[in-house]
């Protein structure tokens, strides 16, 4: 079995998976049973001066008939007595010694940031995680994400937790920003010791459109909310790769956030450079229980490729982001069908009508009636396959499914694109897959052909044109 | 005496049973994603209160959906080693998914049996080491029986750092999971690829001795006597299952063209040479799932197969589920009749005379019928393999012929032995098999390591 150990600028944790400071996280009760189930470390609920809740404070967004996709909520900072958090921290460390405990933290003066920073610490926290990325209702009071907008005062309120703290400093940025570099370079210049992102997104979950009043509903009212769950987890990775692959904000330590709920979601965040990744909404809805799943999916996988530790996986992707001018434009897939698979839904075929090239065809159609459907270019030939398999589903001989032939499309190769979309929306598994293609092209991308000066596509405006003849 | 633990476990082709086509084949990935993610991943949740071995059903189709088909594997197999056959051969109607709260709901539940068939599959056939072995205690356990009740006890005492040594009478090893299970669930052949997986699973710490009688007295060739096994062995676990059919006892009986349910399903699955030419019309005798299988088998082979039942179809012991199949398949049923002469001219069987019956009894006076038949099944249950139970001092019966345990250990009255499966139960599922041999198992082992 891989070691799933891990040393996040110095704090040791028996595996990368914490729980995200957020409820389930509220109490130490709370975290020791988290611990009793796997979980490697927890981020406790954001300690603060005291606030006031609202009810109800959760949103939820369903897709299809599944639901939380994604989850909002505006529940501010912990609710409880500073003194009581800080005695069960001191209490969880003390029967956990091994696990991580991280003290988030949100007061807005210098003189309180040096006092709860020292209280957290005493009571035995093993590093700090500075929230500047809640953005609701703590924004309002100049704290959270309005620190995480503001890169300057980002930068000084990291430099006064540094010159405090004993243990770690995390700074969790917000992705409430245009470029996250801003904040992650202002994190590198203040010496906080590591990155946690990506705290939740603005967001209004939708309208209750008897009482036309946004949700989640106060009374007569509702405010924005922070988005989060599976919905948000593109987001995520995508600002945690432009953080893992800047030359210099690479060297902290990252704890991956973001629609995180199984061991597939963690090793994605862990390839793309976290060291540590967080949890909240998966367990909000399913319990603390889905970590077993998390260690030993991760634990599986790290065996089948023969990776001796976790920290063999660390960013082995972030290489593979490039960008798109460095994309090969020799590179070639095109749609393929498997007429066996095929159970002549043609949802591929309205797709790539209405929403791509208009490749896919129809078998068994006149040219006249295929023109009649909107097809302006008709494959010179129909493809073999497709005559054969439209006679072999005729016959009742296509597969176990008897699908007409005349429902199974076919693709016009030397008119598909690539884009990937009908196998997209297929709902079959492995029906349609992408055929990569010898394009018998040298590998170019757009910026060499900038350099050869090979970088003119005719037919733009006439200004453009004329600019590039001079 | 021949060790096969390093046997090819294969059956002869040319069966009737590969006439069948599985019920319900194996999920290719996308059918078991789509199945798993409509599970709601309940908490305390009624489907692992229903099974008898209490496998985490929704811990392990989480991970089904999650792509973690070892770590399901892993979850169902901890808590039932024959998980894979169980998950094809459960009546999961009245156990799992029949607890299953869409049922509540009004909706299909989840197929529970498809999915743990899946995720055992396709994890042991990606890698079968799933488990990792204890080391080596230096003990061996004698196993009598190669039922399911053994090879799960004999697999789990083996991780555990046991030798086991298992002795069956049969040259063919699984019991009536190899040899009894109706084919459109699950073949012999799949029974033994399991038991092969149990054999690669434990290296070579299990012992299969194929064609070996246990008996009471001096043993003979091709025997081992009960007293050499309490000597030589540091535990003993009786895994006997249950004995002949029983028979009907009517005049007539004796000859050809009748036969007991489970010699003839053990025929249909593993003897190339029985036919059924010249079998138009066959009767089975018998209200239970066997007898429920055996018609069900027949109907599908294109024999106008009729189950003759002495109650009604509402105090059948057989599950309903398993009549409303077999009944589209095209079995019937004769009910409230009860058999009282095997009809014979010149010593061939020609029909089964039958009289109306009354609570489970022949109505005095009431005129008999005749129903034709080319072959008679007998399924009213079997007897009990008393004898070789018997052989082990100590060991009691209860007045019905099973073997008395310890619920809580499977202990017999002999502090060496324990026992567990159908010879225990007196007849009941695979499933009741395993979770039996696992409780034996646990008394076994800590009594090994000295815990008591």
């Amino acid at each position: 079995m891989a070691d799933l150990s891990v040393d996040f600028c110095g704090i040791k944790s028996p595996n990368p998976f914490w729980l995200a400071s957020a409820p389930p996280t509220n109490t130490g009760a709370q975290i020791m049973r988290a611990f009793d189930a796997g979980w490697g470390g927890a981020v406790w609920k954001t300690l603060g001066n005291p606030i006031v809740n609202v009810s109800s404070r959760f949103g939820g967004i369903d897709y299809g008939s599944t639901r939380m996709m994604g989850l909002n909520n505006i529940e501010l900072i912990t609710d409880r007595p500073l003194d009581v958090n800080l005695r069960e921290i001191t209490e969880v460390k003390k029967r956990y010694p091994k696990h991580v405990v991280i003290a988030s933290l949100m007061v807005e003066t210098k003189d309180e940031w040096r006092e709860i920073i020292q209280k957290a610490e005493d009571a035995g926290a093993d590093g700090l995680e500075l929230n500047f990325g809640c953005p609701h209702g703590m924004c309002e009071r100049g704290m959270g994400s309005a620190v995480g907008n503001e890169p300057k005062v980002l930068e000084e309120i990291a430099r006064w937790a540094v010159s405090f703290a004993k243990t770690p400093v995390i700074i969790k940025l917000t992705p409430n920003v245009s470029d996250i570099v801003e904040p992650g370079e202002a994190v590198l210049r203040s010496g906080a010791h590591a990155i946690s992102l990506i705290n939740t997104i603005k967001s209004i979950m939708g309208v209750d459109l008897e009482r036309m009043i946004p949700l989640p509903r106060v009374g007569k009212y509702s405010t924005n909310g922070g988005y989060c769950g599976p919905a948000v987890k593109p987001i995520a990775l995508h600002l945690l790769s432009q953080l893992t692959r800047h030359p210099t904000i690479k060297a902290l330590p990252m704890s991956g956030i973001g629609g995180i709920g199984t061991w597939r979601d963690a090793a994605e965040f862990i390839a793309l450079g976290a060291t540590t990744v967080q949890v909240c909404t998966a367990v909000m809805h399913y319990g603390y229980r889905i970590v077993e799943d998390m260690i030993e999916g991760l634990s599986d996988f790290l065996d089948d490729r023969g990776m001796k530790s976790v920290n063999e996986l660390r960013g082995l992707a972030i290489g593979q982001y490039q960008e798109w001018g460095d994309l090969d434009l020799s590179f070639r897939v095109v749609a393929d069908v498997n007429e066996e698979k095929c159970i002549g839904c043609q949802l591929c075929y309205v797709a790539c009508m209405d929403g791509a090239h208009q490749c896919i065809h129809l078998p068994g159609r006149t040219e006249a009636e295929a023109r009649k459907a909107g097809h302006l270019h008709l494959p010179a030939h129909v493809p073999e396959r497709a005559v054969k398999a439209v006679a072999l589903a005729n016959a009742g001989q296509l597969g176990p499914r008897a699908v007409p032939g005349t429902r199974i499309p076919f693709v016009d190769e030397d008119e598909c694109i690539g884009c990937n979309l009908c196998s997209l929306v297929c709902p079959v598994a492995g029906c349609i897959t992408m055929k990569e293609l010898d394009s018998g092209k040298p590998v170019e991308t757009w910026n060499d052909r900038i350099q050869k000066g090979t970088n003119l596509v005719p037919g733009g405006l006439d200004a453009t044109e004329r600019a590039r003849r001079f | 005496m021949d060790s096969h633990s390093s046997m090819n476990l294969r059956l002869p082709p040319g069966r009737l049973e590969e006439r069948f086509h599985e019920k319900k084949p194996l999920y290719d990935e996308h059918e078991a994603l789509t199945e798993a993610n409509r599970c709601l991943y309940c908490v305390d949740a009624p489907c692992v209160t229903a099974c008898p071995t209490k496998i985490d059903v929704p811990t392990f189709i989480h991970k089904v959906a999650t792509g973690n088909v070892r770590g399901a594997a892993r979850t169902i197999l901890t808590e039932n080693l024959l998980g894979e056959s169980c998950g094809q051969v459960c009546p999961v109607e009245t156990l799992c998914a029949g607890a299953c709260v869409y049922n509540a709901w009004e909706r299909p539940p989840i197929q529970i049996g498809r999915l743990q068939h899946y995720a055992v599959t396709t994890a042991i056939a990606n890698k079968p080491d799933l488990f990792e072995l204890a080391p080596e205690t230096g003990k061996t356990v004698a196993l009598v029986g190669a039922g399911p009740a053994s090879i799960a006890a004999a697999g789990w005492l083996a991780l555990r750092g046991h030798r086991a040594v298992v002795f069956e009478k049969k040259t063919i090893p699984g019991g009536l999971n190899t040899l009894g299970i109706a084919p459109y669930k699950m073949k012999g052949d799949a029974a033994l690829k399991e038991i092969a997986w149990v054999l690669g699973l434990a290296k070579g710490r299990i012992e299969l001795r194929l064609g070996v009688d246990v008996v009471a007295g001096a043993a003979g060739a091709e025997e081992v006597s009960a007293a050499a096994l309490l000597a030589d062995y540091d535990a003993v676990f009786l895994g006997l299952g249950l004995g002949a059919d029983s028979a009907m006892g009517v005049p007539g009986e004796d000859g050809e063209g009748v036969v007991g349910a489970t010699a003839f399903i053990e025929r249909l699955k593993a003897d190339p040479a029985l036919t059924l030419d010249g079998v138009q019309r066959a009767i089975v005798v018998g209200g239970g799932n066997t007898a429920l299988d055996a018609v069900h088998e027949l109907a599908s082979l294109g024999v106008a197969a009729t189950m003759v039942y002495r109650r009604s179809e509402a105090k059948m012991p057989g599950y309903a589920h398993e009549l409303a199949a077999a009944r589209v398949d095209g079995a019937g049923l004769v009910e409230d009749r009860a058999p009282i002469e095997v009809v014979r001219a010149s010593g061939k069987l020609v029909a089964l005379r039958v009289a109306p019956a009354k609570d489970g009894k022949p109505v005095g006076g009431a005129a008999p019928e005749d129903l034709p038949a080319d072959l008679v099944i007998v399924a009213i249950g079997q007897n009990r393999a008393t004898q070789i139970a018997q052989a082990f001092a100590g060991v009691a019966l209860d007045p019905k012929g099973r073997v008395v345990v310890d619920p809580a250990t499977h202990r017999t009255g002999n502090a060496k032995v324990w026992s567990g499966g159908d010879c225990v139960n007196g007849g009941k599922e695979v499933v009741n098999a395993v979770a039996e041999a696992k409780v034996a198992v646990l008394a076994i082992h800590s009594t090994l390591m000295g815990a008591n």
